[in-house]
């Protein structure tokens, strides 16, 4: 789960990270308020899910509070696009009004996980203000990173090393490492999966500060925030994504017409891509998941017929937990609820799996049956279902 | 032969009375697996399927019954704790079924078992099986699979069985097949799952199944390269998953564009794997490599 701006830096700030002085607003009236409060001049930046704001448009510098009120009553509303959102963009609901700053340096420091050390890593960098994934392509000696011991957290040492690699002043070496512990200690407390400031800025006074910051929760440790919970907002969502979240479904919106439902993570990529060899392209991904029963399968495939983009649906289930006889009713009964019922190719294997081609077949549901991944993407592709 | 489960294999499960753990012990039991002992905290005394003994820890049941493999269906919140006292009671081999434990959860085990024998399968994992031993310890429908000499190593699970079936019903049988699981911190890699099978002499060609994200099949790749003398045949799912989707920013600064199905796919082919071209060839390819 994603945060906005605004609400990283006041989660980072809650545990001492310097970030710029600000306030978010909901409309023009409240950003010329924001902006009097700084003084005049302000930094007006719309708060979307993505980065690639500033080439996009969606920050602006304004000298008076009543600019800041027109450049905010000018983002809200709309829709930015970035490289980051797609096409269609993302909706900007508020804006963060914030202090200018003079800039001196720009680095990047970022924590996550790293699956092969099975630790966190801090990654820091001179190259700040830059994509860091065109950081680690084109001058990968610049990406510094340090593998934290999640037993004994943090190191002051490391710190110092970190500051060194990045040829930070010696009074800012302190500084610098309390605040890689405090979004270390924000990363742990709050089960973050990742923390990013892209820039953190050395000023022209020689202060440090985050002038930018990502977040993202672990979804899976978000049963133990509820504050952090609270946070979500699903306007920066696709509304398929949201709807099939609450019923526990793993859905990913793709540019395809072949709606897809599978049991299994690696199954439904195997599926995609055996979809896309026959010549056709998925309109999703979408796992159902194991323990998933009928009301579970039946929100699933209406989930994908209310895509307009769908016109054409392959079930692809190999039963374990998961009863293909479950399957086949779920699909039954979803297909019966639905004024869009376009063709169909199924295939079960597994656990019941003679069941449920008979419930398909009692139901007079005008589909075809598949033995094998091969046939199945075949009869998607030839439109024979 | 086989690695990690065989039929001398004594294996305890945490979590038996649940709905989850009750239905699969069964499916275990059933198979053939050699089940000595369950453990739900405040359930001690009682008896699970009328005969196998249930206890209030791990600690007790491993001093009961000698128990040397946990089989763990606790759910995903308790799961990290659930980990950390099958670790601390000795157990040499613990699978953890759960999807959604914490990254942070999975992290602080590993380091915990730093300097211990037990290895974790998982989280996030079917489990494995041993056919021809009998030994099925994870939730995978038993019937497919057969006694035979291809070891399959997987991060999914139906994905497995997909795989699994195809071999079995072309006729060639599996020595172990063992998912590792998908989440983004696991206790067994690739790598130590190819080491068991390149020693194990039974065990006479591998299967690998991987996934895009992160670097783990690179590395198998490189162990692969170094070390397997036996034919491996490789897949990878995932080409038309769209980047990015997955993966957070800084994520994708460690691996850069080594996560990606196709790098993957290269780094296997590299190693001198037989690449399964698709999905629905899994089955073909393994028996071609094997003439």
């Amino acid at each position: 789960m994603k945060l906005h701006e605004y609400q990283a830096k006041a989660l980072l700030a809650g545990y001492g990270v310097p970030v710029p002085e600000g306030a978010v607003a909901a409309n023009g009236t409240e950003a010329e308020q924001a902006a009097s409060r700084l003084g005049g001049r302000a930094v007006v930046k719309a708060q979307v899910h993505a980065g690639g704001r500033g080439k996009a448009g969606g920050v602006k510098v304004t000298a008076t509070p009543s600019d800041a009120s027109a450049a905010a009553s000018s983002l809200i509303g709309t829709t930015l696009v970035t490289f980051q959102t797609g096409p269609q963009g993302a909706p900007v609901n508020s804006v963060l009004v914030e202090q200018t700053v003079d800039v001196d340096r720009e680095l990047y420091l970022s924590i996550t996980t790293d699956g092969s050390r099975k630790r966190p890593v801090i990654i820091a960098s001179v190259a700040g203000g830059m994509e860091i994934e065109e950081v680690a392509q084109s001058e990968p000696d610049k990406i510094l990173t340090e593998p934290v011991d999640p037993a004994i957290g943090f190191q002051p040492f490391q710190g110092r090393r970190l500051a060194a690699g990045l040829e930070l002043p010696a009074a800012l070496v302190r500084p610098f490492s309390a605040l890689v512990d405090a979004c270390y200690r924000a990363y742990v407390e709050c089960d973050l999966s990742m923390v990013e400031i892209n820039p953190l800025v050395v000023t022209k006074a020689a202060q440090l500060l985050a002038l930018d910051a990502k977040i993202s929760f672990d979804d899976d440790a978000l049963f133990r925030h509820t504050a952090g919970a609270e946070l979500r907002d699903t306007s920066q969502e696709d509304d398929l994504e949201v709807a099939a979240s609450e019923h526990g479904i793993a859905y990913v919106k793709l540019d395809g017409d072949v709606g897809c439902m599978v049991n299994g993570a690696g199954l439904a990529m195997a599926t995609m891509d055996t979809i896309q060899s026959a010549g056709a392209a998925p309109a999703n991904f979408l796992d159902v998941g194991g323990g998933a029963n009928e009301e579970k399968v039946s929100q699933a495939i209406q989930l994908m017929l209310g895509d307009e983009q769908v016109q054409r649906v392959l079930v692809n289930v190999f039963g374990g937990i998961l009863r293909c006889d479950v399957v086949a009713r779920g699909i039954v009964d979803a297909y019966g609820k639905s004024s869009r019922k376009p063709p169909l190719v199924v295939r079960l294997l597994g656990t019941n799996a003679d069941e449920g081609k008979q419930i398909l077949a009692d139901s007079g549901l005008a589909l075809s049956l598949a033995d094998t991944l091969t046939e199945a993407a075949k009869a998607i592709a030839r439109g024979q279902a | 032969m086989s690695i990690l489960v065989n039929k001398d294999s004594r294996i305890l499960v945490q979590g038996i009375t649940g709905r989850e753990g009750s239905f699969h012990t069964e499916r275990c039991v059933e198979y053939g697996t050699n089940v000595v002992a369950g453990v739900t905290p405040g359930k001690g005394g009682e008896k699970a399927f009328g005969s196998v003994p249930v206890f209030d820890s791990v600690r007790e049941a491993v001093d009961a019954t000698g128990a040397d493999v946990s089989l763990i269906f606790v759910p995903a919140p308790f799961a990290g704790d659930a980990m950390l006292e099958a670790a601390d009671a000795g157990i040499g081999l613990m699978v953890c079924i759960a999807e959604g434990v914490p990254v942070r959860d999975t992290t602080m085990v590993m380091r915990y078992l730093e300097g211990k024998a037990t290895r974790l399968l998982g989280p996030n994992c079917p489990g494995l099986i041993s056919p021809g031993e009998h030994a099925k310890v994870g939730i995978m429908p038993g019937s497919i699979h057969r006694s035979g000499r291809v070891g399959v190593v997987s991060r999914s699970g139906t994905l497995t069985y997909e795989g699994v079936n195809q071999l079995s019903q072309l006729g060639i049988g599996q020595s172990t097949c063992v998912g590792i699981g998908g989440d983004p911190v696991s206790g067994t890699d690739f790598v130590d799952v190819l080491k068991l099978f390149n020693e194990d002499p039974e065990t006479e060609a591998i299967v690998l199944i991987g996934e895009i994200g992160g670097t783990k099949e690179q590395e198998a790749a490189e162990y692969i390269k170094a070390h397997v003398r036996k034919p491996v045949a490789a897949l990878i799912v995932g080409q038309t998953a769209p980047p990015g989707r997955r993966m957070g920013h800084a994520g994708a600064v460690i691996t850069g564009p080594a996560a990606l199905a196709s790098e993957k796919v290269k780094a296997l082919a590299v190693a001198g794997c037989e690449t399964i071209p698709s999905p629905a060839e899994i089955g073909t390819t393994v028996q071609r490599m094997l003439g």
